[in-house]
């Protein structure tokens, strides 16, 4: 047999126009793909650099010349002669008012980054009243595993859809309800032990608010002595099989608190099982 | 797949209904919608075995089913009699007041329900036993059309033989001797837009499918008439289901395809039932399956059947809805023609805007359109009239506005519309003037509303409209919506108007730029011409 190199075929390259200057960029990027490659800082929430774009939170829409309505720019393709702005008053506004629905309705407490584009677009939450309709609702905890908190989920799908089809394959979890009631379940709503769920954790990795949180996070953030300026991460094999996954380890207080893994691993894609992700209860205490 | 299933074991009923669903079909993902129904029919509701025990026969997670089924608002996931009564608590049959409601009891259930397509009845009600349609059985409004509606009033529903008698499938024949590519170029030369609400332009949606070179292409017609104010679809499937069947075929003639979905809201079940005896009496006259009349060409239809979801409507939402998914819309592109159902090139069309195909493919030159008239109006209907219809001659034709009532306002496109005023009542009901006119067309909604509606009351209903009926997908529209119903009620009771209009406006126009679909893109409309056409709490018009 002959030994056959596989070599990604070039892609052909496009040009675009952002924000007045030209970029180009390769065949299948997206608008975010040209703005990150300019340093243009946009926005996301329900994008995933291992997910397939679902674009509903629409925080990182930009004006595309000839569109009517804005673009989601983390789904939206670039094309060619594609005349792009990002910094637009009607960005601006739609923006404001996303972070501003948003944050109306969900406890965006634990969101990276919030009140940074809270500041950038001139958002205020608080603008709607106090008796403006939430999210609002007790943390589910009902296993040792991690904690479902969705008084903090801005319905993102990104959960479901690394337990789907994209990764696990397991199918635990699914959009329930409909409209503002919309929300994520299990079949007939019952706790998670009674459910599929395997426990993978893939679910807690691609979850951009910390709606879902492993217990010792959820535990530690409860009695106030959860402490980032406490922690580091260090990468390591996982010792349980052969595959060799690399275990990204938050270790507080010499306490494992939380278990990743690198999104750009060719082996995990950040994907684990039970064992990698929850296996180390006893490991270090 | 690798499933886990335990919500018990599924009862008799709910494994016979089943079990006849599946006697004749393979298991597939896209019968998801259908086998809800079979249960629900049988039961009366979704319990956890049932729904268990259709992801068992198709292969879907229940908590996949779970999620498709709470989709749906006709749908009940706790136990419910299998007699149901609609109850329309919608604009034109309540005007906005607050609706009292019959108890329910152990055998029969009452409950509220958007529109239900029958504002010509209002105030409407619906009764359906284990899905089917038990009444109101006396459909008394006026139908009044010599063209698309030749056929209402007749026996042609229900007799093949009457329709061909009345010209039916003359054009047909006709597609056949000219060749597809020539039916294309008759629409698209005869200039025929879309009558769903977007007015596209037909003739340049069935090119693009037609040339196409993947395959299977899809024709799909789009009967989840949802619109509230909207009944002209049901008129037609209801009395004149054959002309739709034979322009769907028409139209896959046309683009290339073999099969055909009419996907039906819910809230028909009469129409279901006529379409349903149609399809099998065109089945066994060869006027659908392989080889129609010796033309070589074959074509066939499924009729899919919603479950109370305005949204699936939308052009995409209705192939996530017949797939088997929740209907959530899509993100555009790429665009139906491109990648529609099954991700094929797909023709997606208005009932409506069938009908008039055969009329085209003949030659026909004559332009109407179907407008649904209701509200204060002495005989609400569907009323036939050439697009140079003024809104006044609309009302006139309809006996004027109802005796002893004077005219307020005029809901035009329906909750997606907007308000004309008593001084807008010359402007001509094509879809080119009232745009310019900063009007709507939209389904052919024309809701006279009087001086006993409460404008406020109105307006508050077609805000609860779109906050129940966004899919949730999206932010700006989830979210938006229920803060505009919020800021509404605070207007309604005498909130600090110019607070409340700058944030009715801050995000009705978030809605309108950044929303996916066009639901959340128009669910400011109504409002916001109400607020600057009518004067609505503005100066004091409360
Ligand atoms: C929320 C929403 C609901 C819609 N509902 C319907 C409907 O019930 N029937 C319909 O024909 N078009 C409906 N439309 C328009 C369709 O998206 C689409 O434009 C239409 O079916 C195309 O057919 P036409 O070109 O023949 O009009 C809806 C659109 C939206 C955004
Ligand atoms: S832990 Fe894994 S199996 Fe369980 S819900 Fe999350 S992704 Fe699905
Ligand atoms: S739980 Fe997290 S990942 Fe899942 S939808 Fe909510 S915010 Fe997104
Ligand atoms: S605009 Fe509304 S209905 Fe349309 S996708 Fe977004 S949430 Fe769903
Ligand atoms: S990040 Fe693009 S829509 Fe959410
Ligand atoms: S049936 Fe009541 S508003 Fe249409």
């Amino acid at each position: 047999m002959s030994e056959v190199t596989l070599v990604d075929a070039p892609r052909r390259r496009i040009e675009c126009t952002v924000d007045d200057r030209p970029v180009r960029v390769g065949e299948g990027d997206t608008i975010l793909g040209a703005c990150n490659r300019e340093g243009i800082d946009t926005p996301t929430l329900c994008w995933g650099d291992t997910l397939t774009p679902k674009n509903a939170c629409r925080v990182c829409v930009v004006e595309v010349e000839g569109s009517r309505a804005l673009v989601p720019a983390c789904s939206r393709k670039v094309e060619p002669g594609m005349v792009v702005r990002t910094d637009t008053p009607r960005v601006r506004h739609a923006r404001k008012l996303v972070l501003e629905l948003l944050g109306s309705s969900v406890d965006l407490s634990t969101t990276p980054r919030v009140d940074e584009w809270y500041d950038r677009y001139e958002a205020d939450p608080t603008r709607f009243g106090e008796v403006a309709r939430t999210v609002a609702q007790p943390a589910k905890v009902d296993n040792d595993l991690y904690v479902r908190d969705y008084a903090k989920c801005i319905l993102c799908y990104k959960c479901v859809d690394a337990c789907g089809d994209q990764w696990q394959g397991t199918f635990a979890i699914a959009v329930a309800g409909r409209g503002f009631a919309s929300h994520i379940s299990t079949e007939y709503d019952v706790p998670l032990p009674e459910s599929a769920c395997v426990y993978c954790g893939n679910c807690i990795e691609v979850c951009p608010t910390g709606a879902l949180s492993f217990k010792v996070e959820f535990d530690k953030r409860a009695d106030g002595t959860w402490a980032e300026d406490r922690q580091q991460v260090t990468d390591t094999i996982c010792p349980y099989c052969g595959v060799g996954c690399t275990l990204s380890l938050t270790v507080q207080d010499n306490q494992i608190v939380r278990v990743g893994s690198p999104h750009d691993s060719s082996v995990t894609h950040g994907n684990l099982c039970i064992k990698g992700r929850f296996g180390w209860a006893h490991v270090a205490r | 797949m690798d499933l886990q299933f335990q919500g018990g074991e599924a009862s008799a009923e709910e494994r016979g209904a089943l079990d006849r669903l599946l006697a004749t079909q393979a298991p597939r993902r896209d019968l998801v919608l259908p086998a809800l129904h079979a249960v629900h029919d049988a039961v009366g509701w979704l319990s956890p075995a049932g729904i268990d025990e259709i992801g068992r026969r198709l292969d879907v997670a229940p908590a996949e089913v779970f999620g498709v089924a709470t989709f749906y608002a006709m749908f009940s996931t706790t136990p419910r009699p299998r007699r149901v009564t609609y109850v329309c608590e919608d604009i034109a049959c309540t005007g906005g007041a607050h609706l009292t409601l019959d108890p329910s009891t152990d055998a029969h259930a009452v409950l509220p329900s958007p529109c239900l397509g029958l504002c010509d009845h209002a105030p409407a009600r619906l009764e359906l036993d284990g899905g089917r349609y038990v009444g109101p059985m006396a459909r008394t409004s006026t139908l009044r059309g010599d063209h698309l509606l030749a056929n209402v009033g007749t026996t042609a529903y229900g007799d093949l033989v009457a329709y061909r008698a009345a010209g039916g499938y003359r054009a047909l024949a006709r597609s056949f001797e000219v060749g597809p590519a020539a039916v294309v170029q008759m629409v698209s030369d005869w200039g025929l837009v879309g009558r769903g609400g977007a007015a596209f332009p037909t003739g340049r949606k069935w090119a693009a499918v037609a040339a196409q070179p993947t395959f299977p292409h899809y024709v799909v017609c789009n009967a989840d008439e949802s619109e509230p104010g909207t009944f002209k679809d049901r008129v037609l499937l209801e009395d004149d289901p054959f002309a739709i069947i034979e322009a769907m075929t028409i139209a896959g003639f046309a683009t290339g395809a073999a099969q055909g979905y009419l996907y039906l809201r819910g809230e028909y079940p009469l129409a279901a039932e006529r379409l349903e005896n149609a399809f099998r009496l065109a089945r066994s006259a060869g006027l659908l399956g392989q080889d129609i009349e010796g033309s070589g060409f074959s074509f066939d239809i499924d009729l899919r059947v919603g479950a109370g979801a305005y949204i699936c409507g939308e052009e995409t939402a209705i192939f996530n809805s017949i797939e088997g998914y929740r209907g959530e819309p899509r993100n555009k592109p790429p665009f139906p023609v491109d990648a529609g159902l099954f991700a094929k090139p797909t023709v997606v069309n208005n009932v409506e805007t069938l009908a008039c195909i055969p009329h085209i493919v003949l030659g026909d030159a004559r332009e109407t359109k179907l407008y649904c008239l209701s509200g204060a109006v002495a005989s609400p209907g569907v009323y036939e009239a050439p697009l140079t219809v003024t809104l006044r001659e609309l009302i006139e034709s309809a006996g004027g506005v109802r005796e002893g009532s004077t005219l307020k306002a005029v809901l035009l496109g329906g909750a997606a519309g907007a308000f004309a005023g008593p001084d807008d009542l010359d402007v001509e009901m094509s879809f080119t003037a009232l745009r310019d006119a900063g009007l709507s067309l939209g389904s052919g909604v024309v809701m006279v509303i009087d001086e006993t509606v409460d404008l406020g009351a109105f307006l508050a209903r077609i805000a609860d409209f779109f906050v129940d009926e966004s899919c949730g997908q999206c932010v700006p529209c989830r979210v938006g919506t229920v803060r505009q119903q919020e800021a509404v009620a605070r207007l309604r009771s005498g909130g600090d108007a110019l607070h409340e209009l700058a944030l009715l406006r801050d995000v009705g126009v978030a809605m309108r730029d950044a929303s996916i679909c066009g639901l959340g893109q128009t669910a400011y409309n109504a409002i916001e011409s109400a607020i600057t056409r009518i004067g609505m709490f503005t100066k004091g018009a409360r």
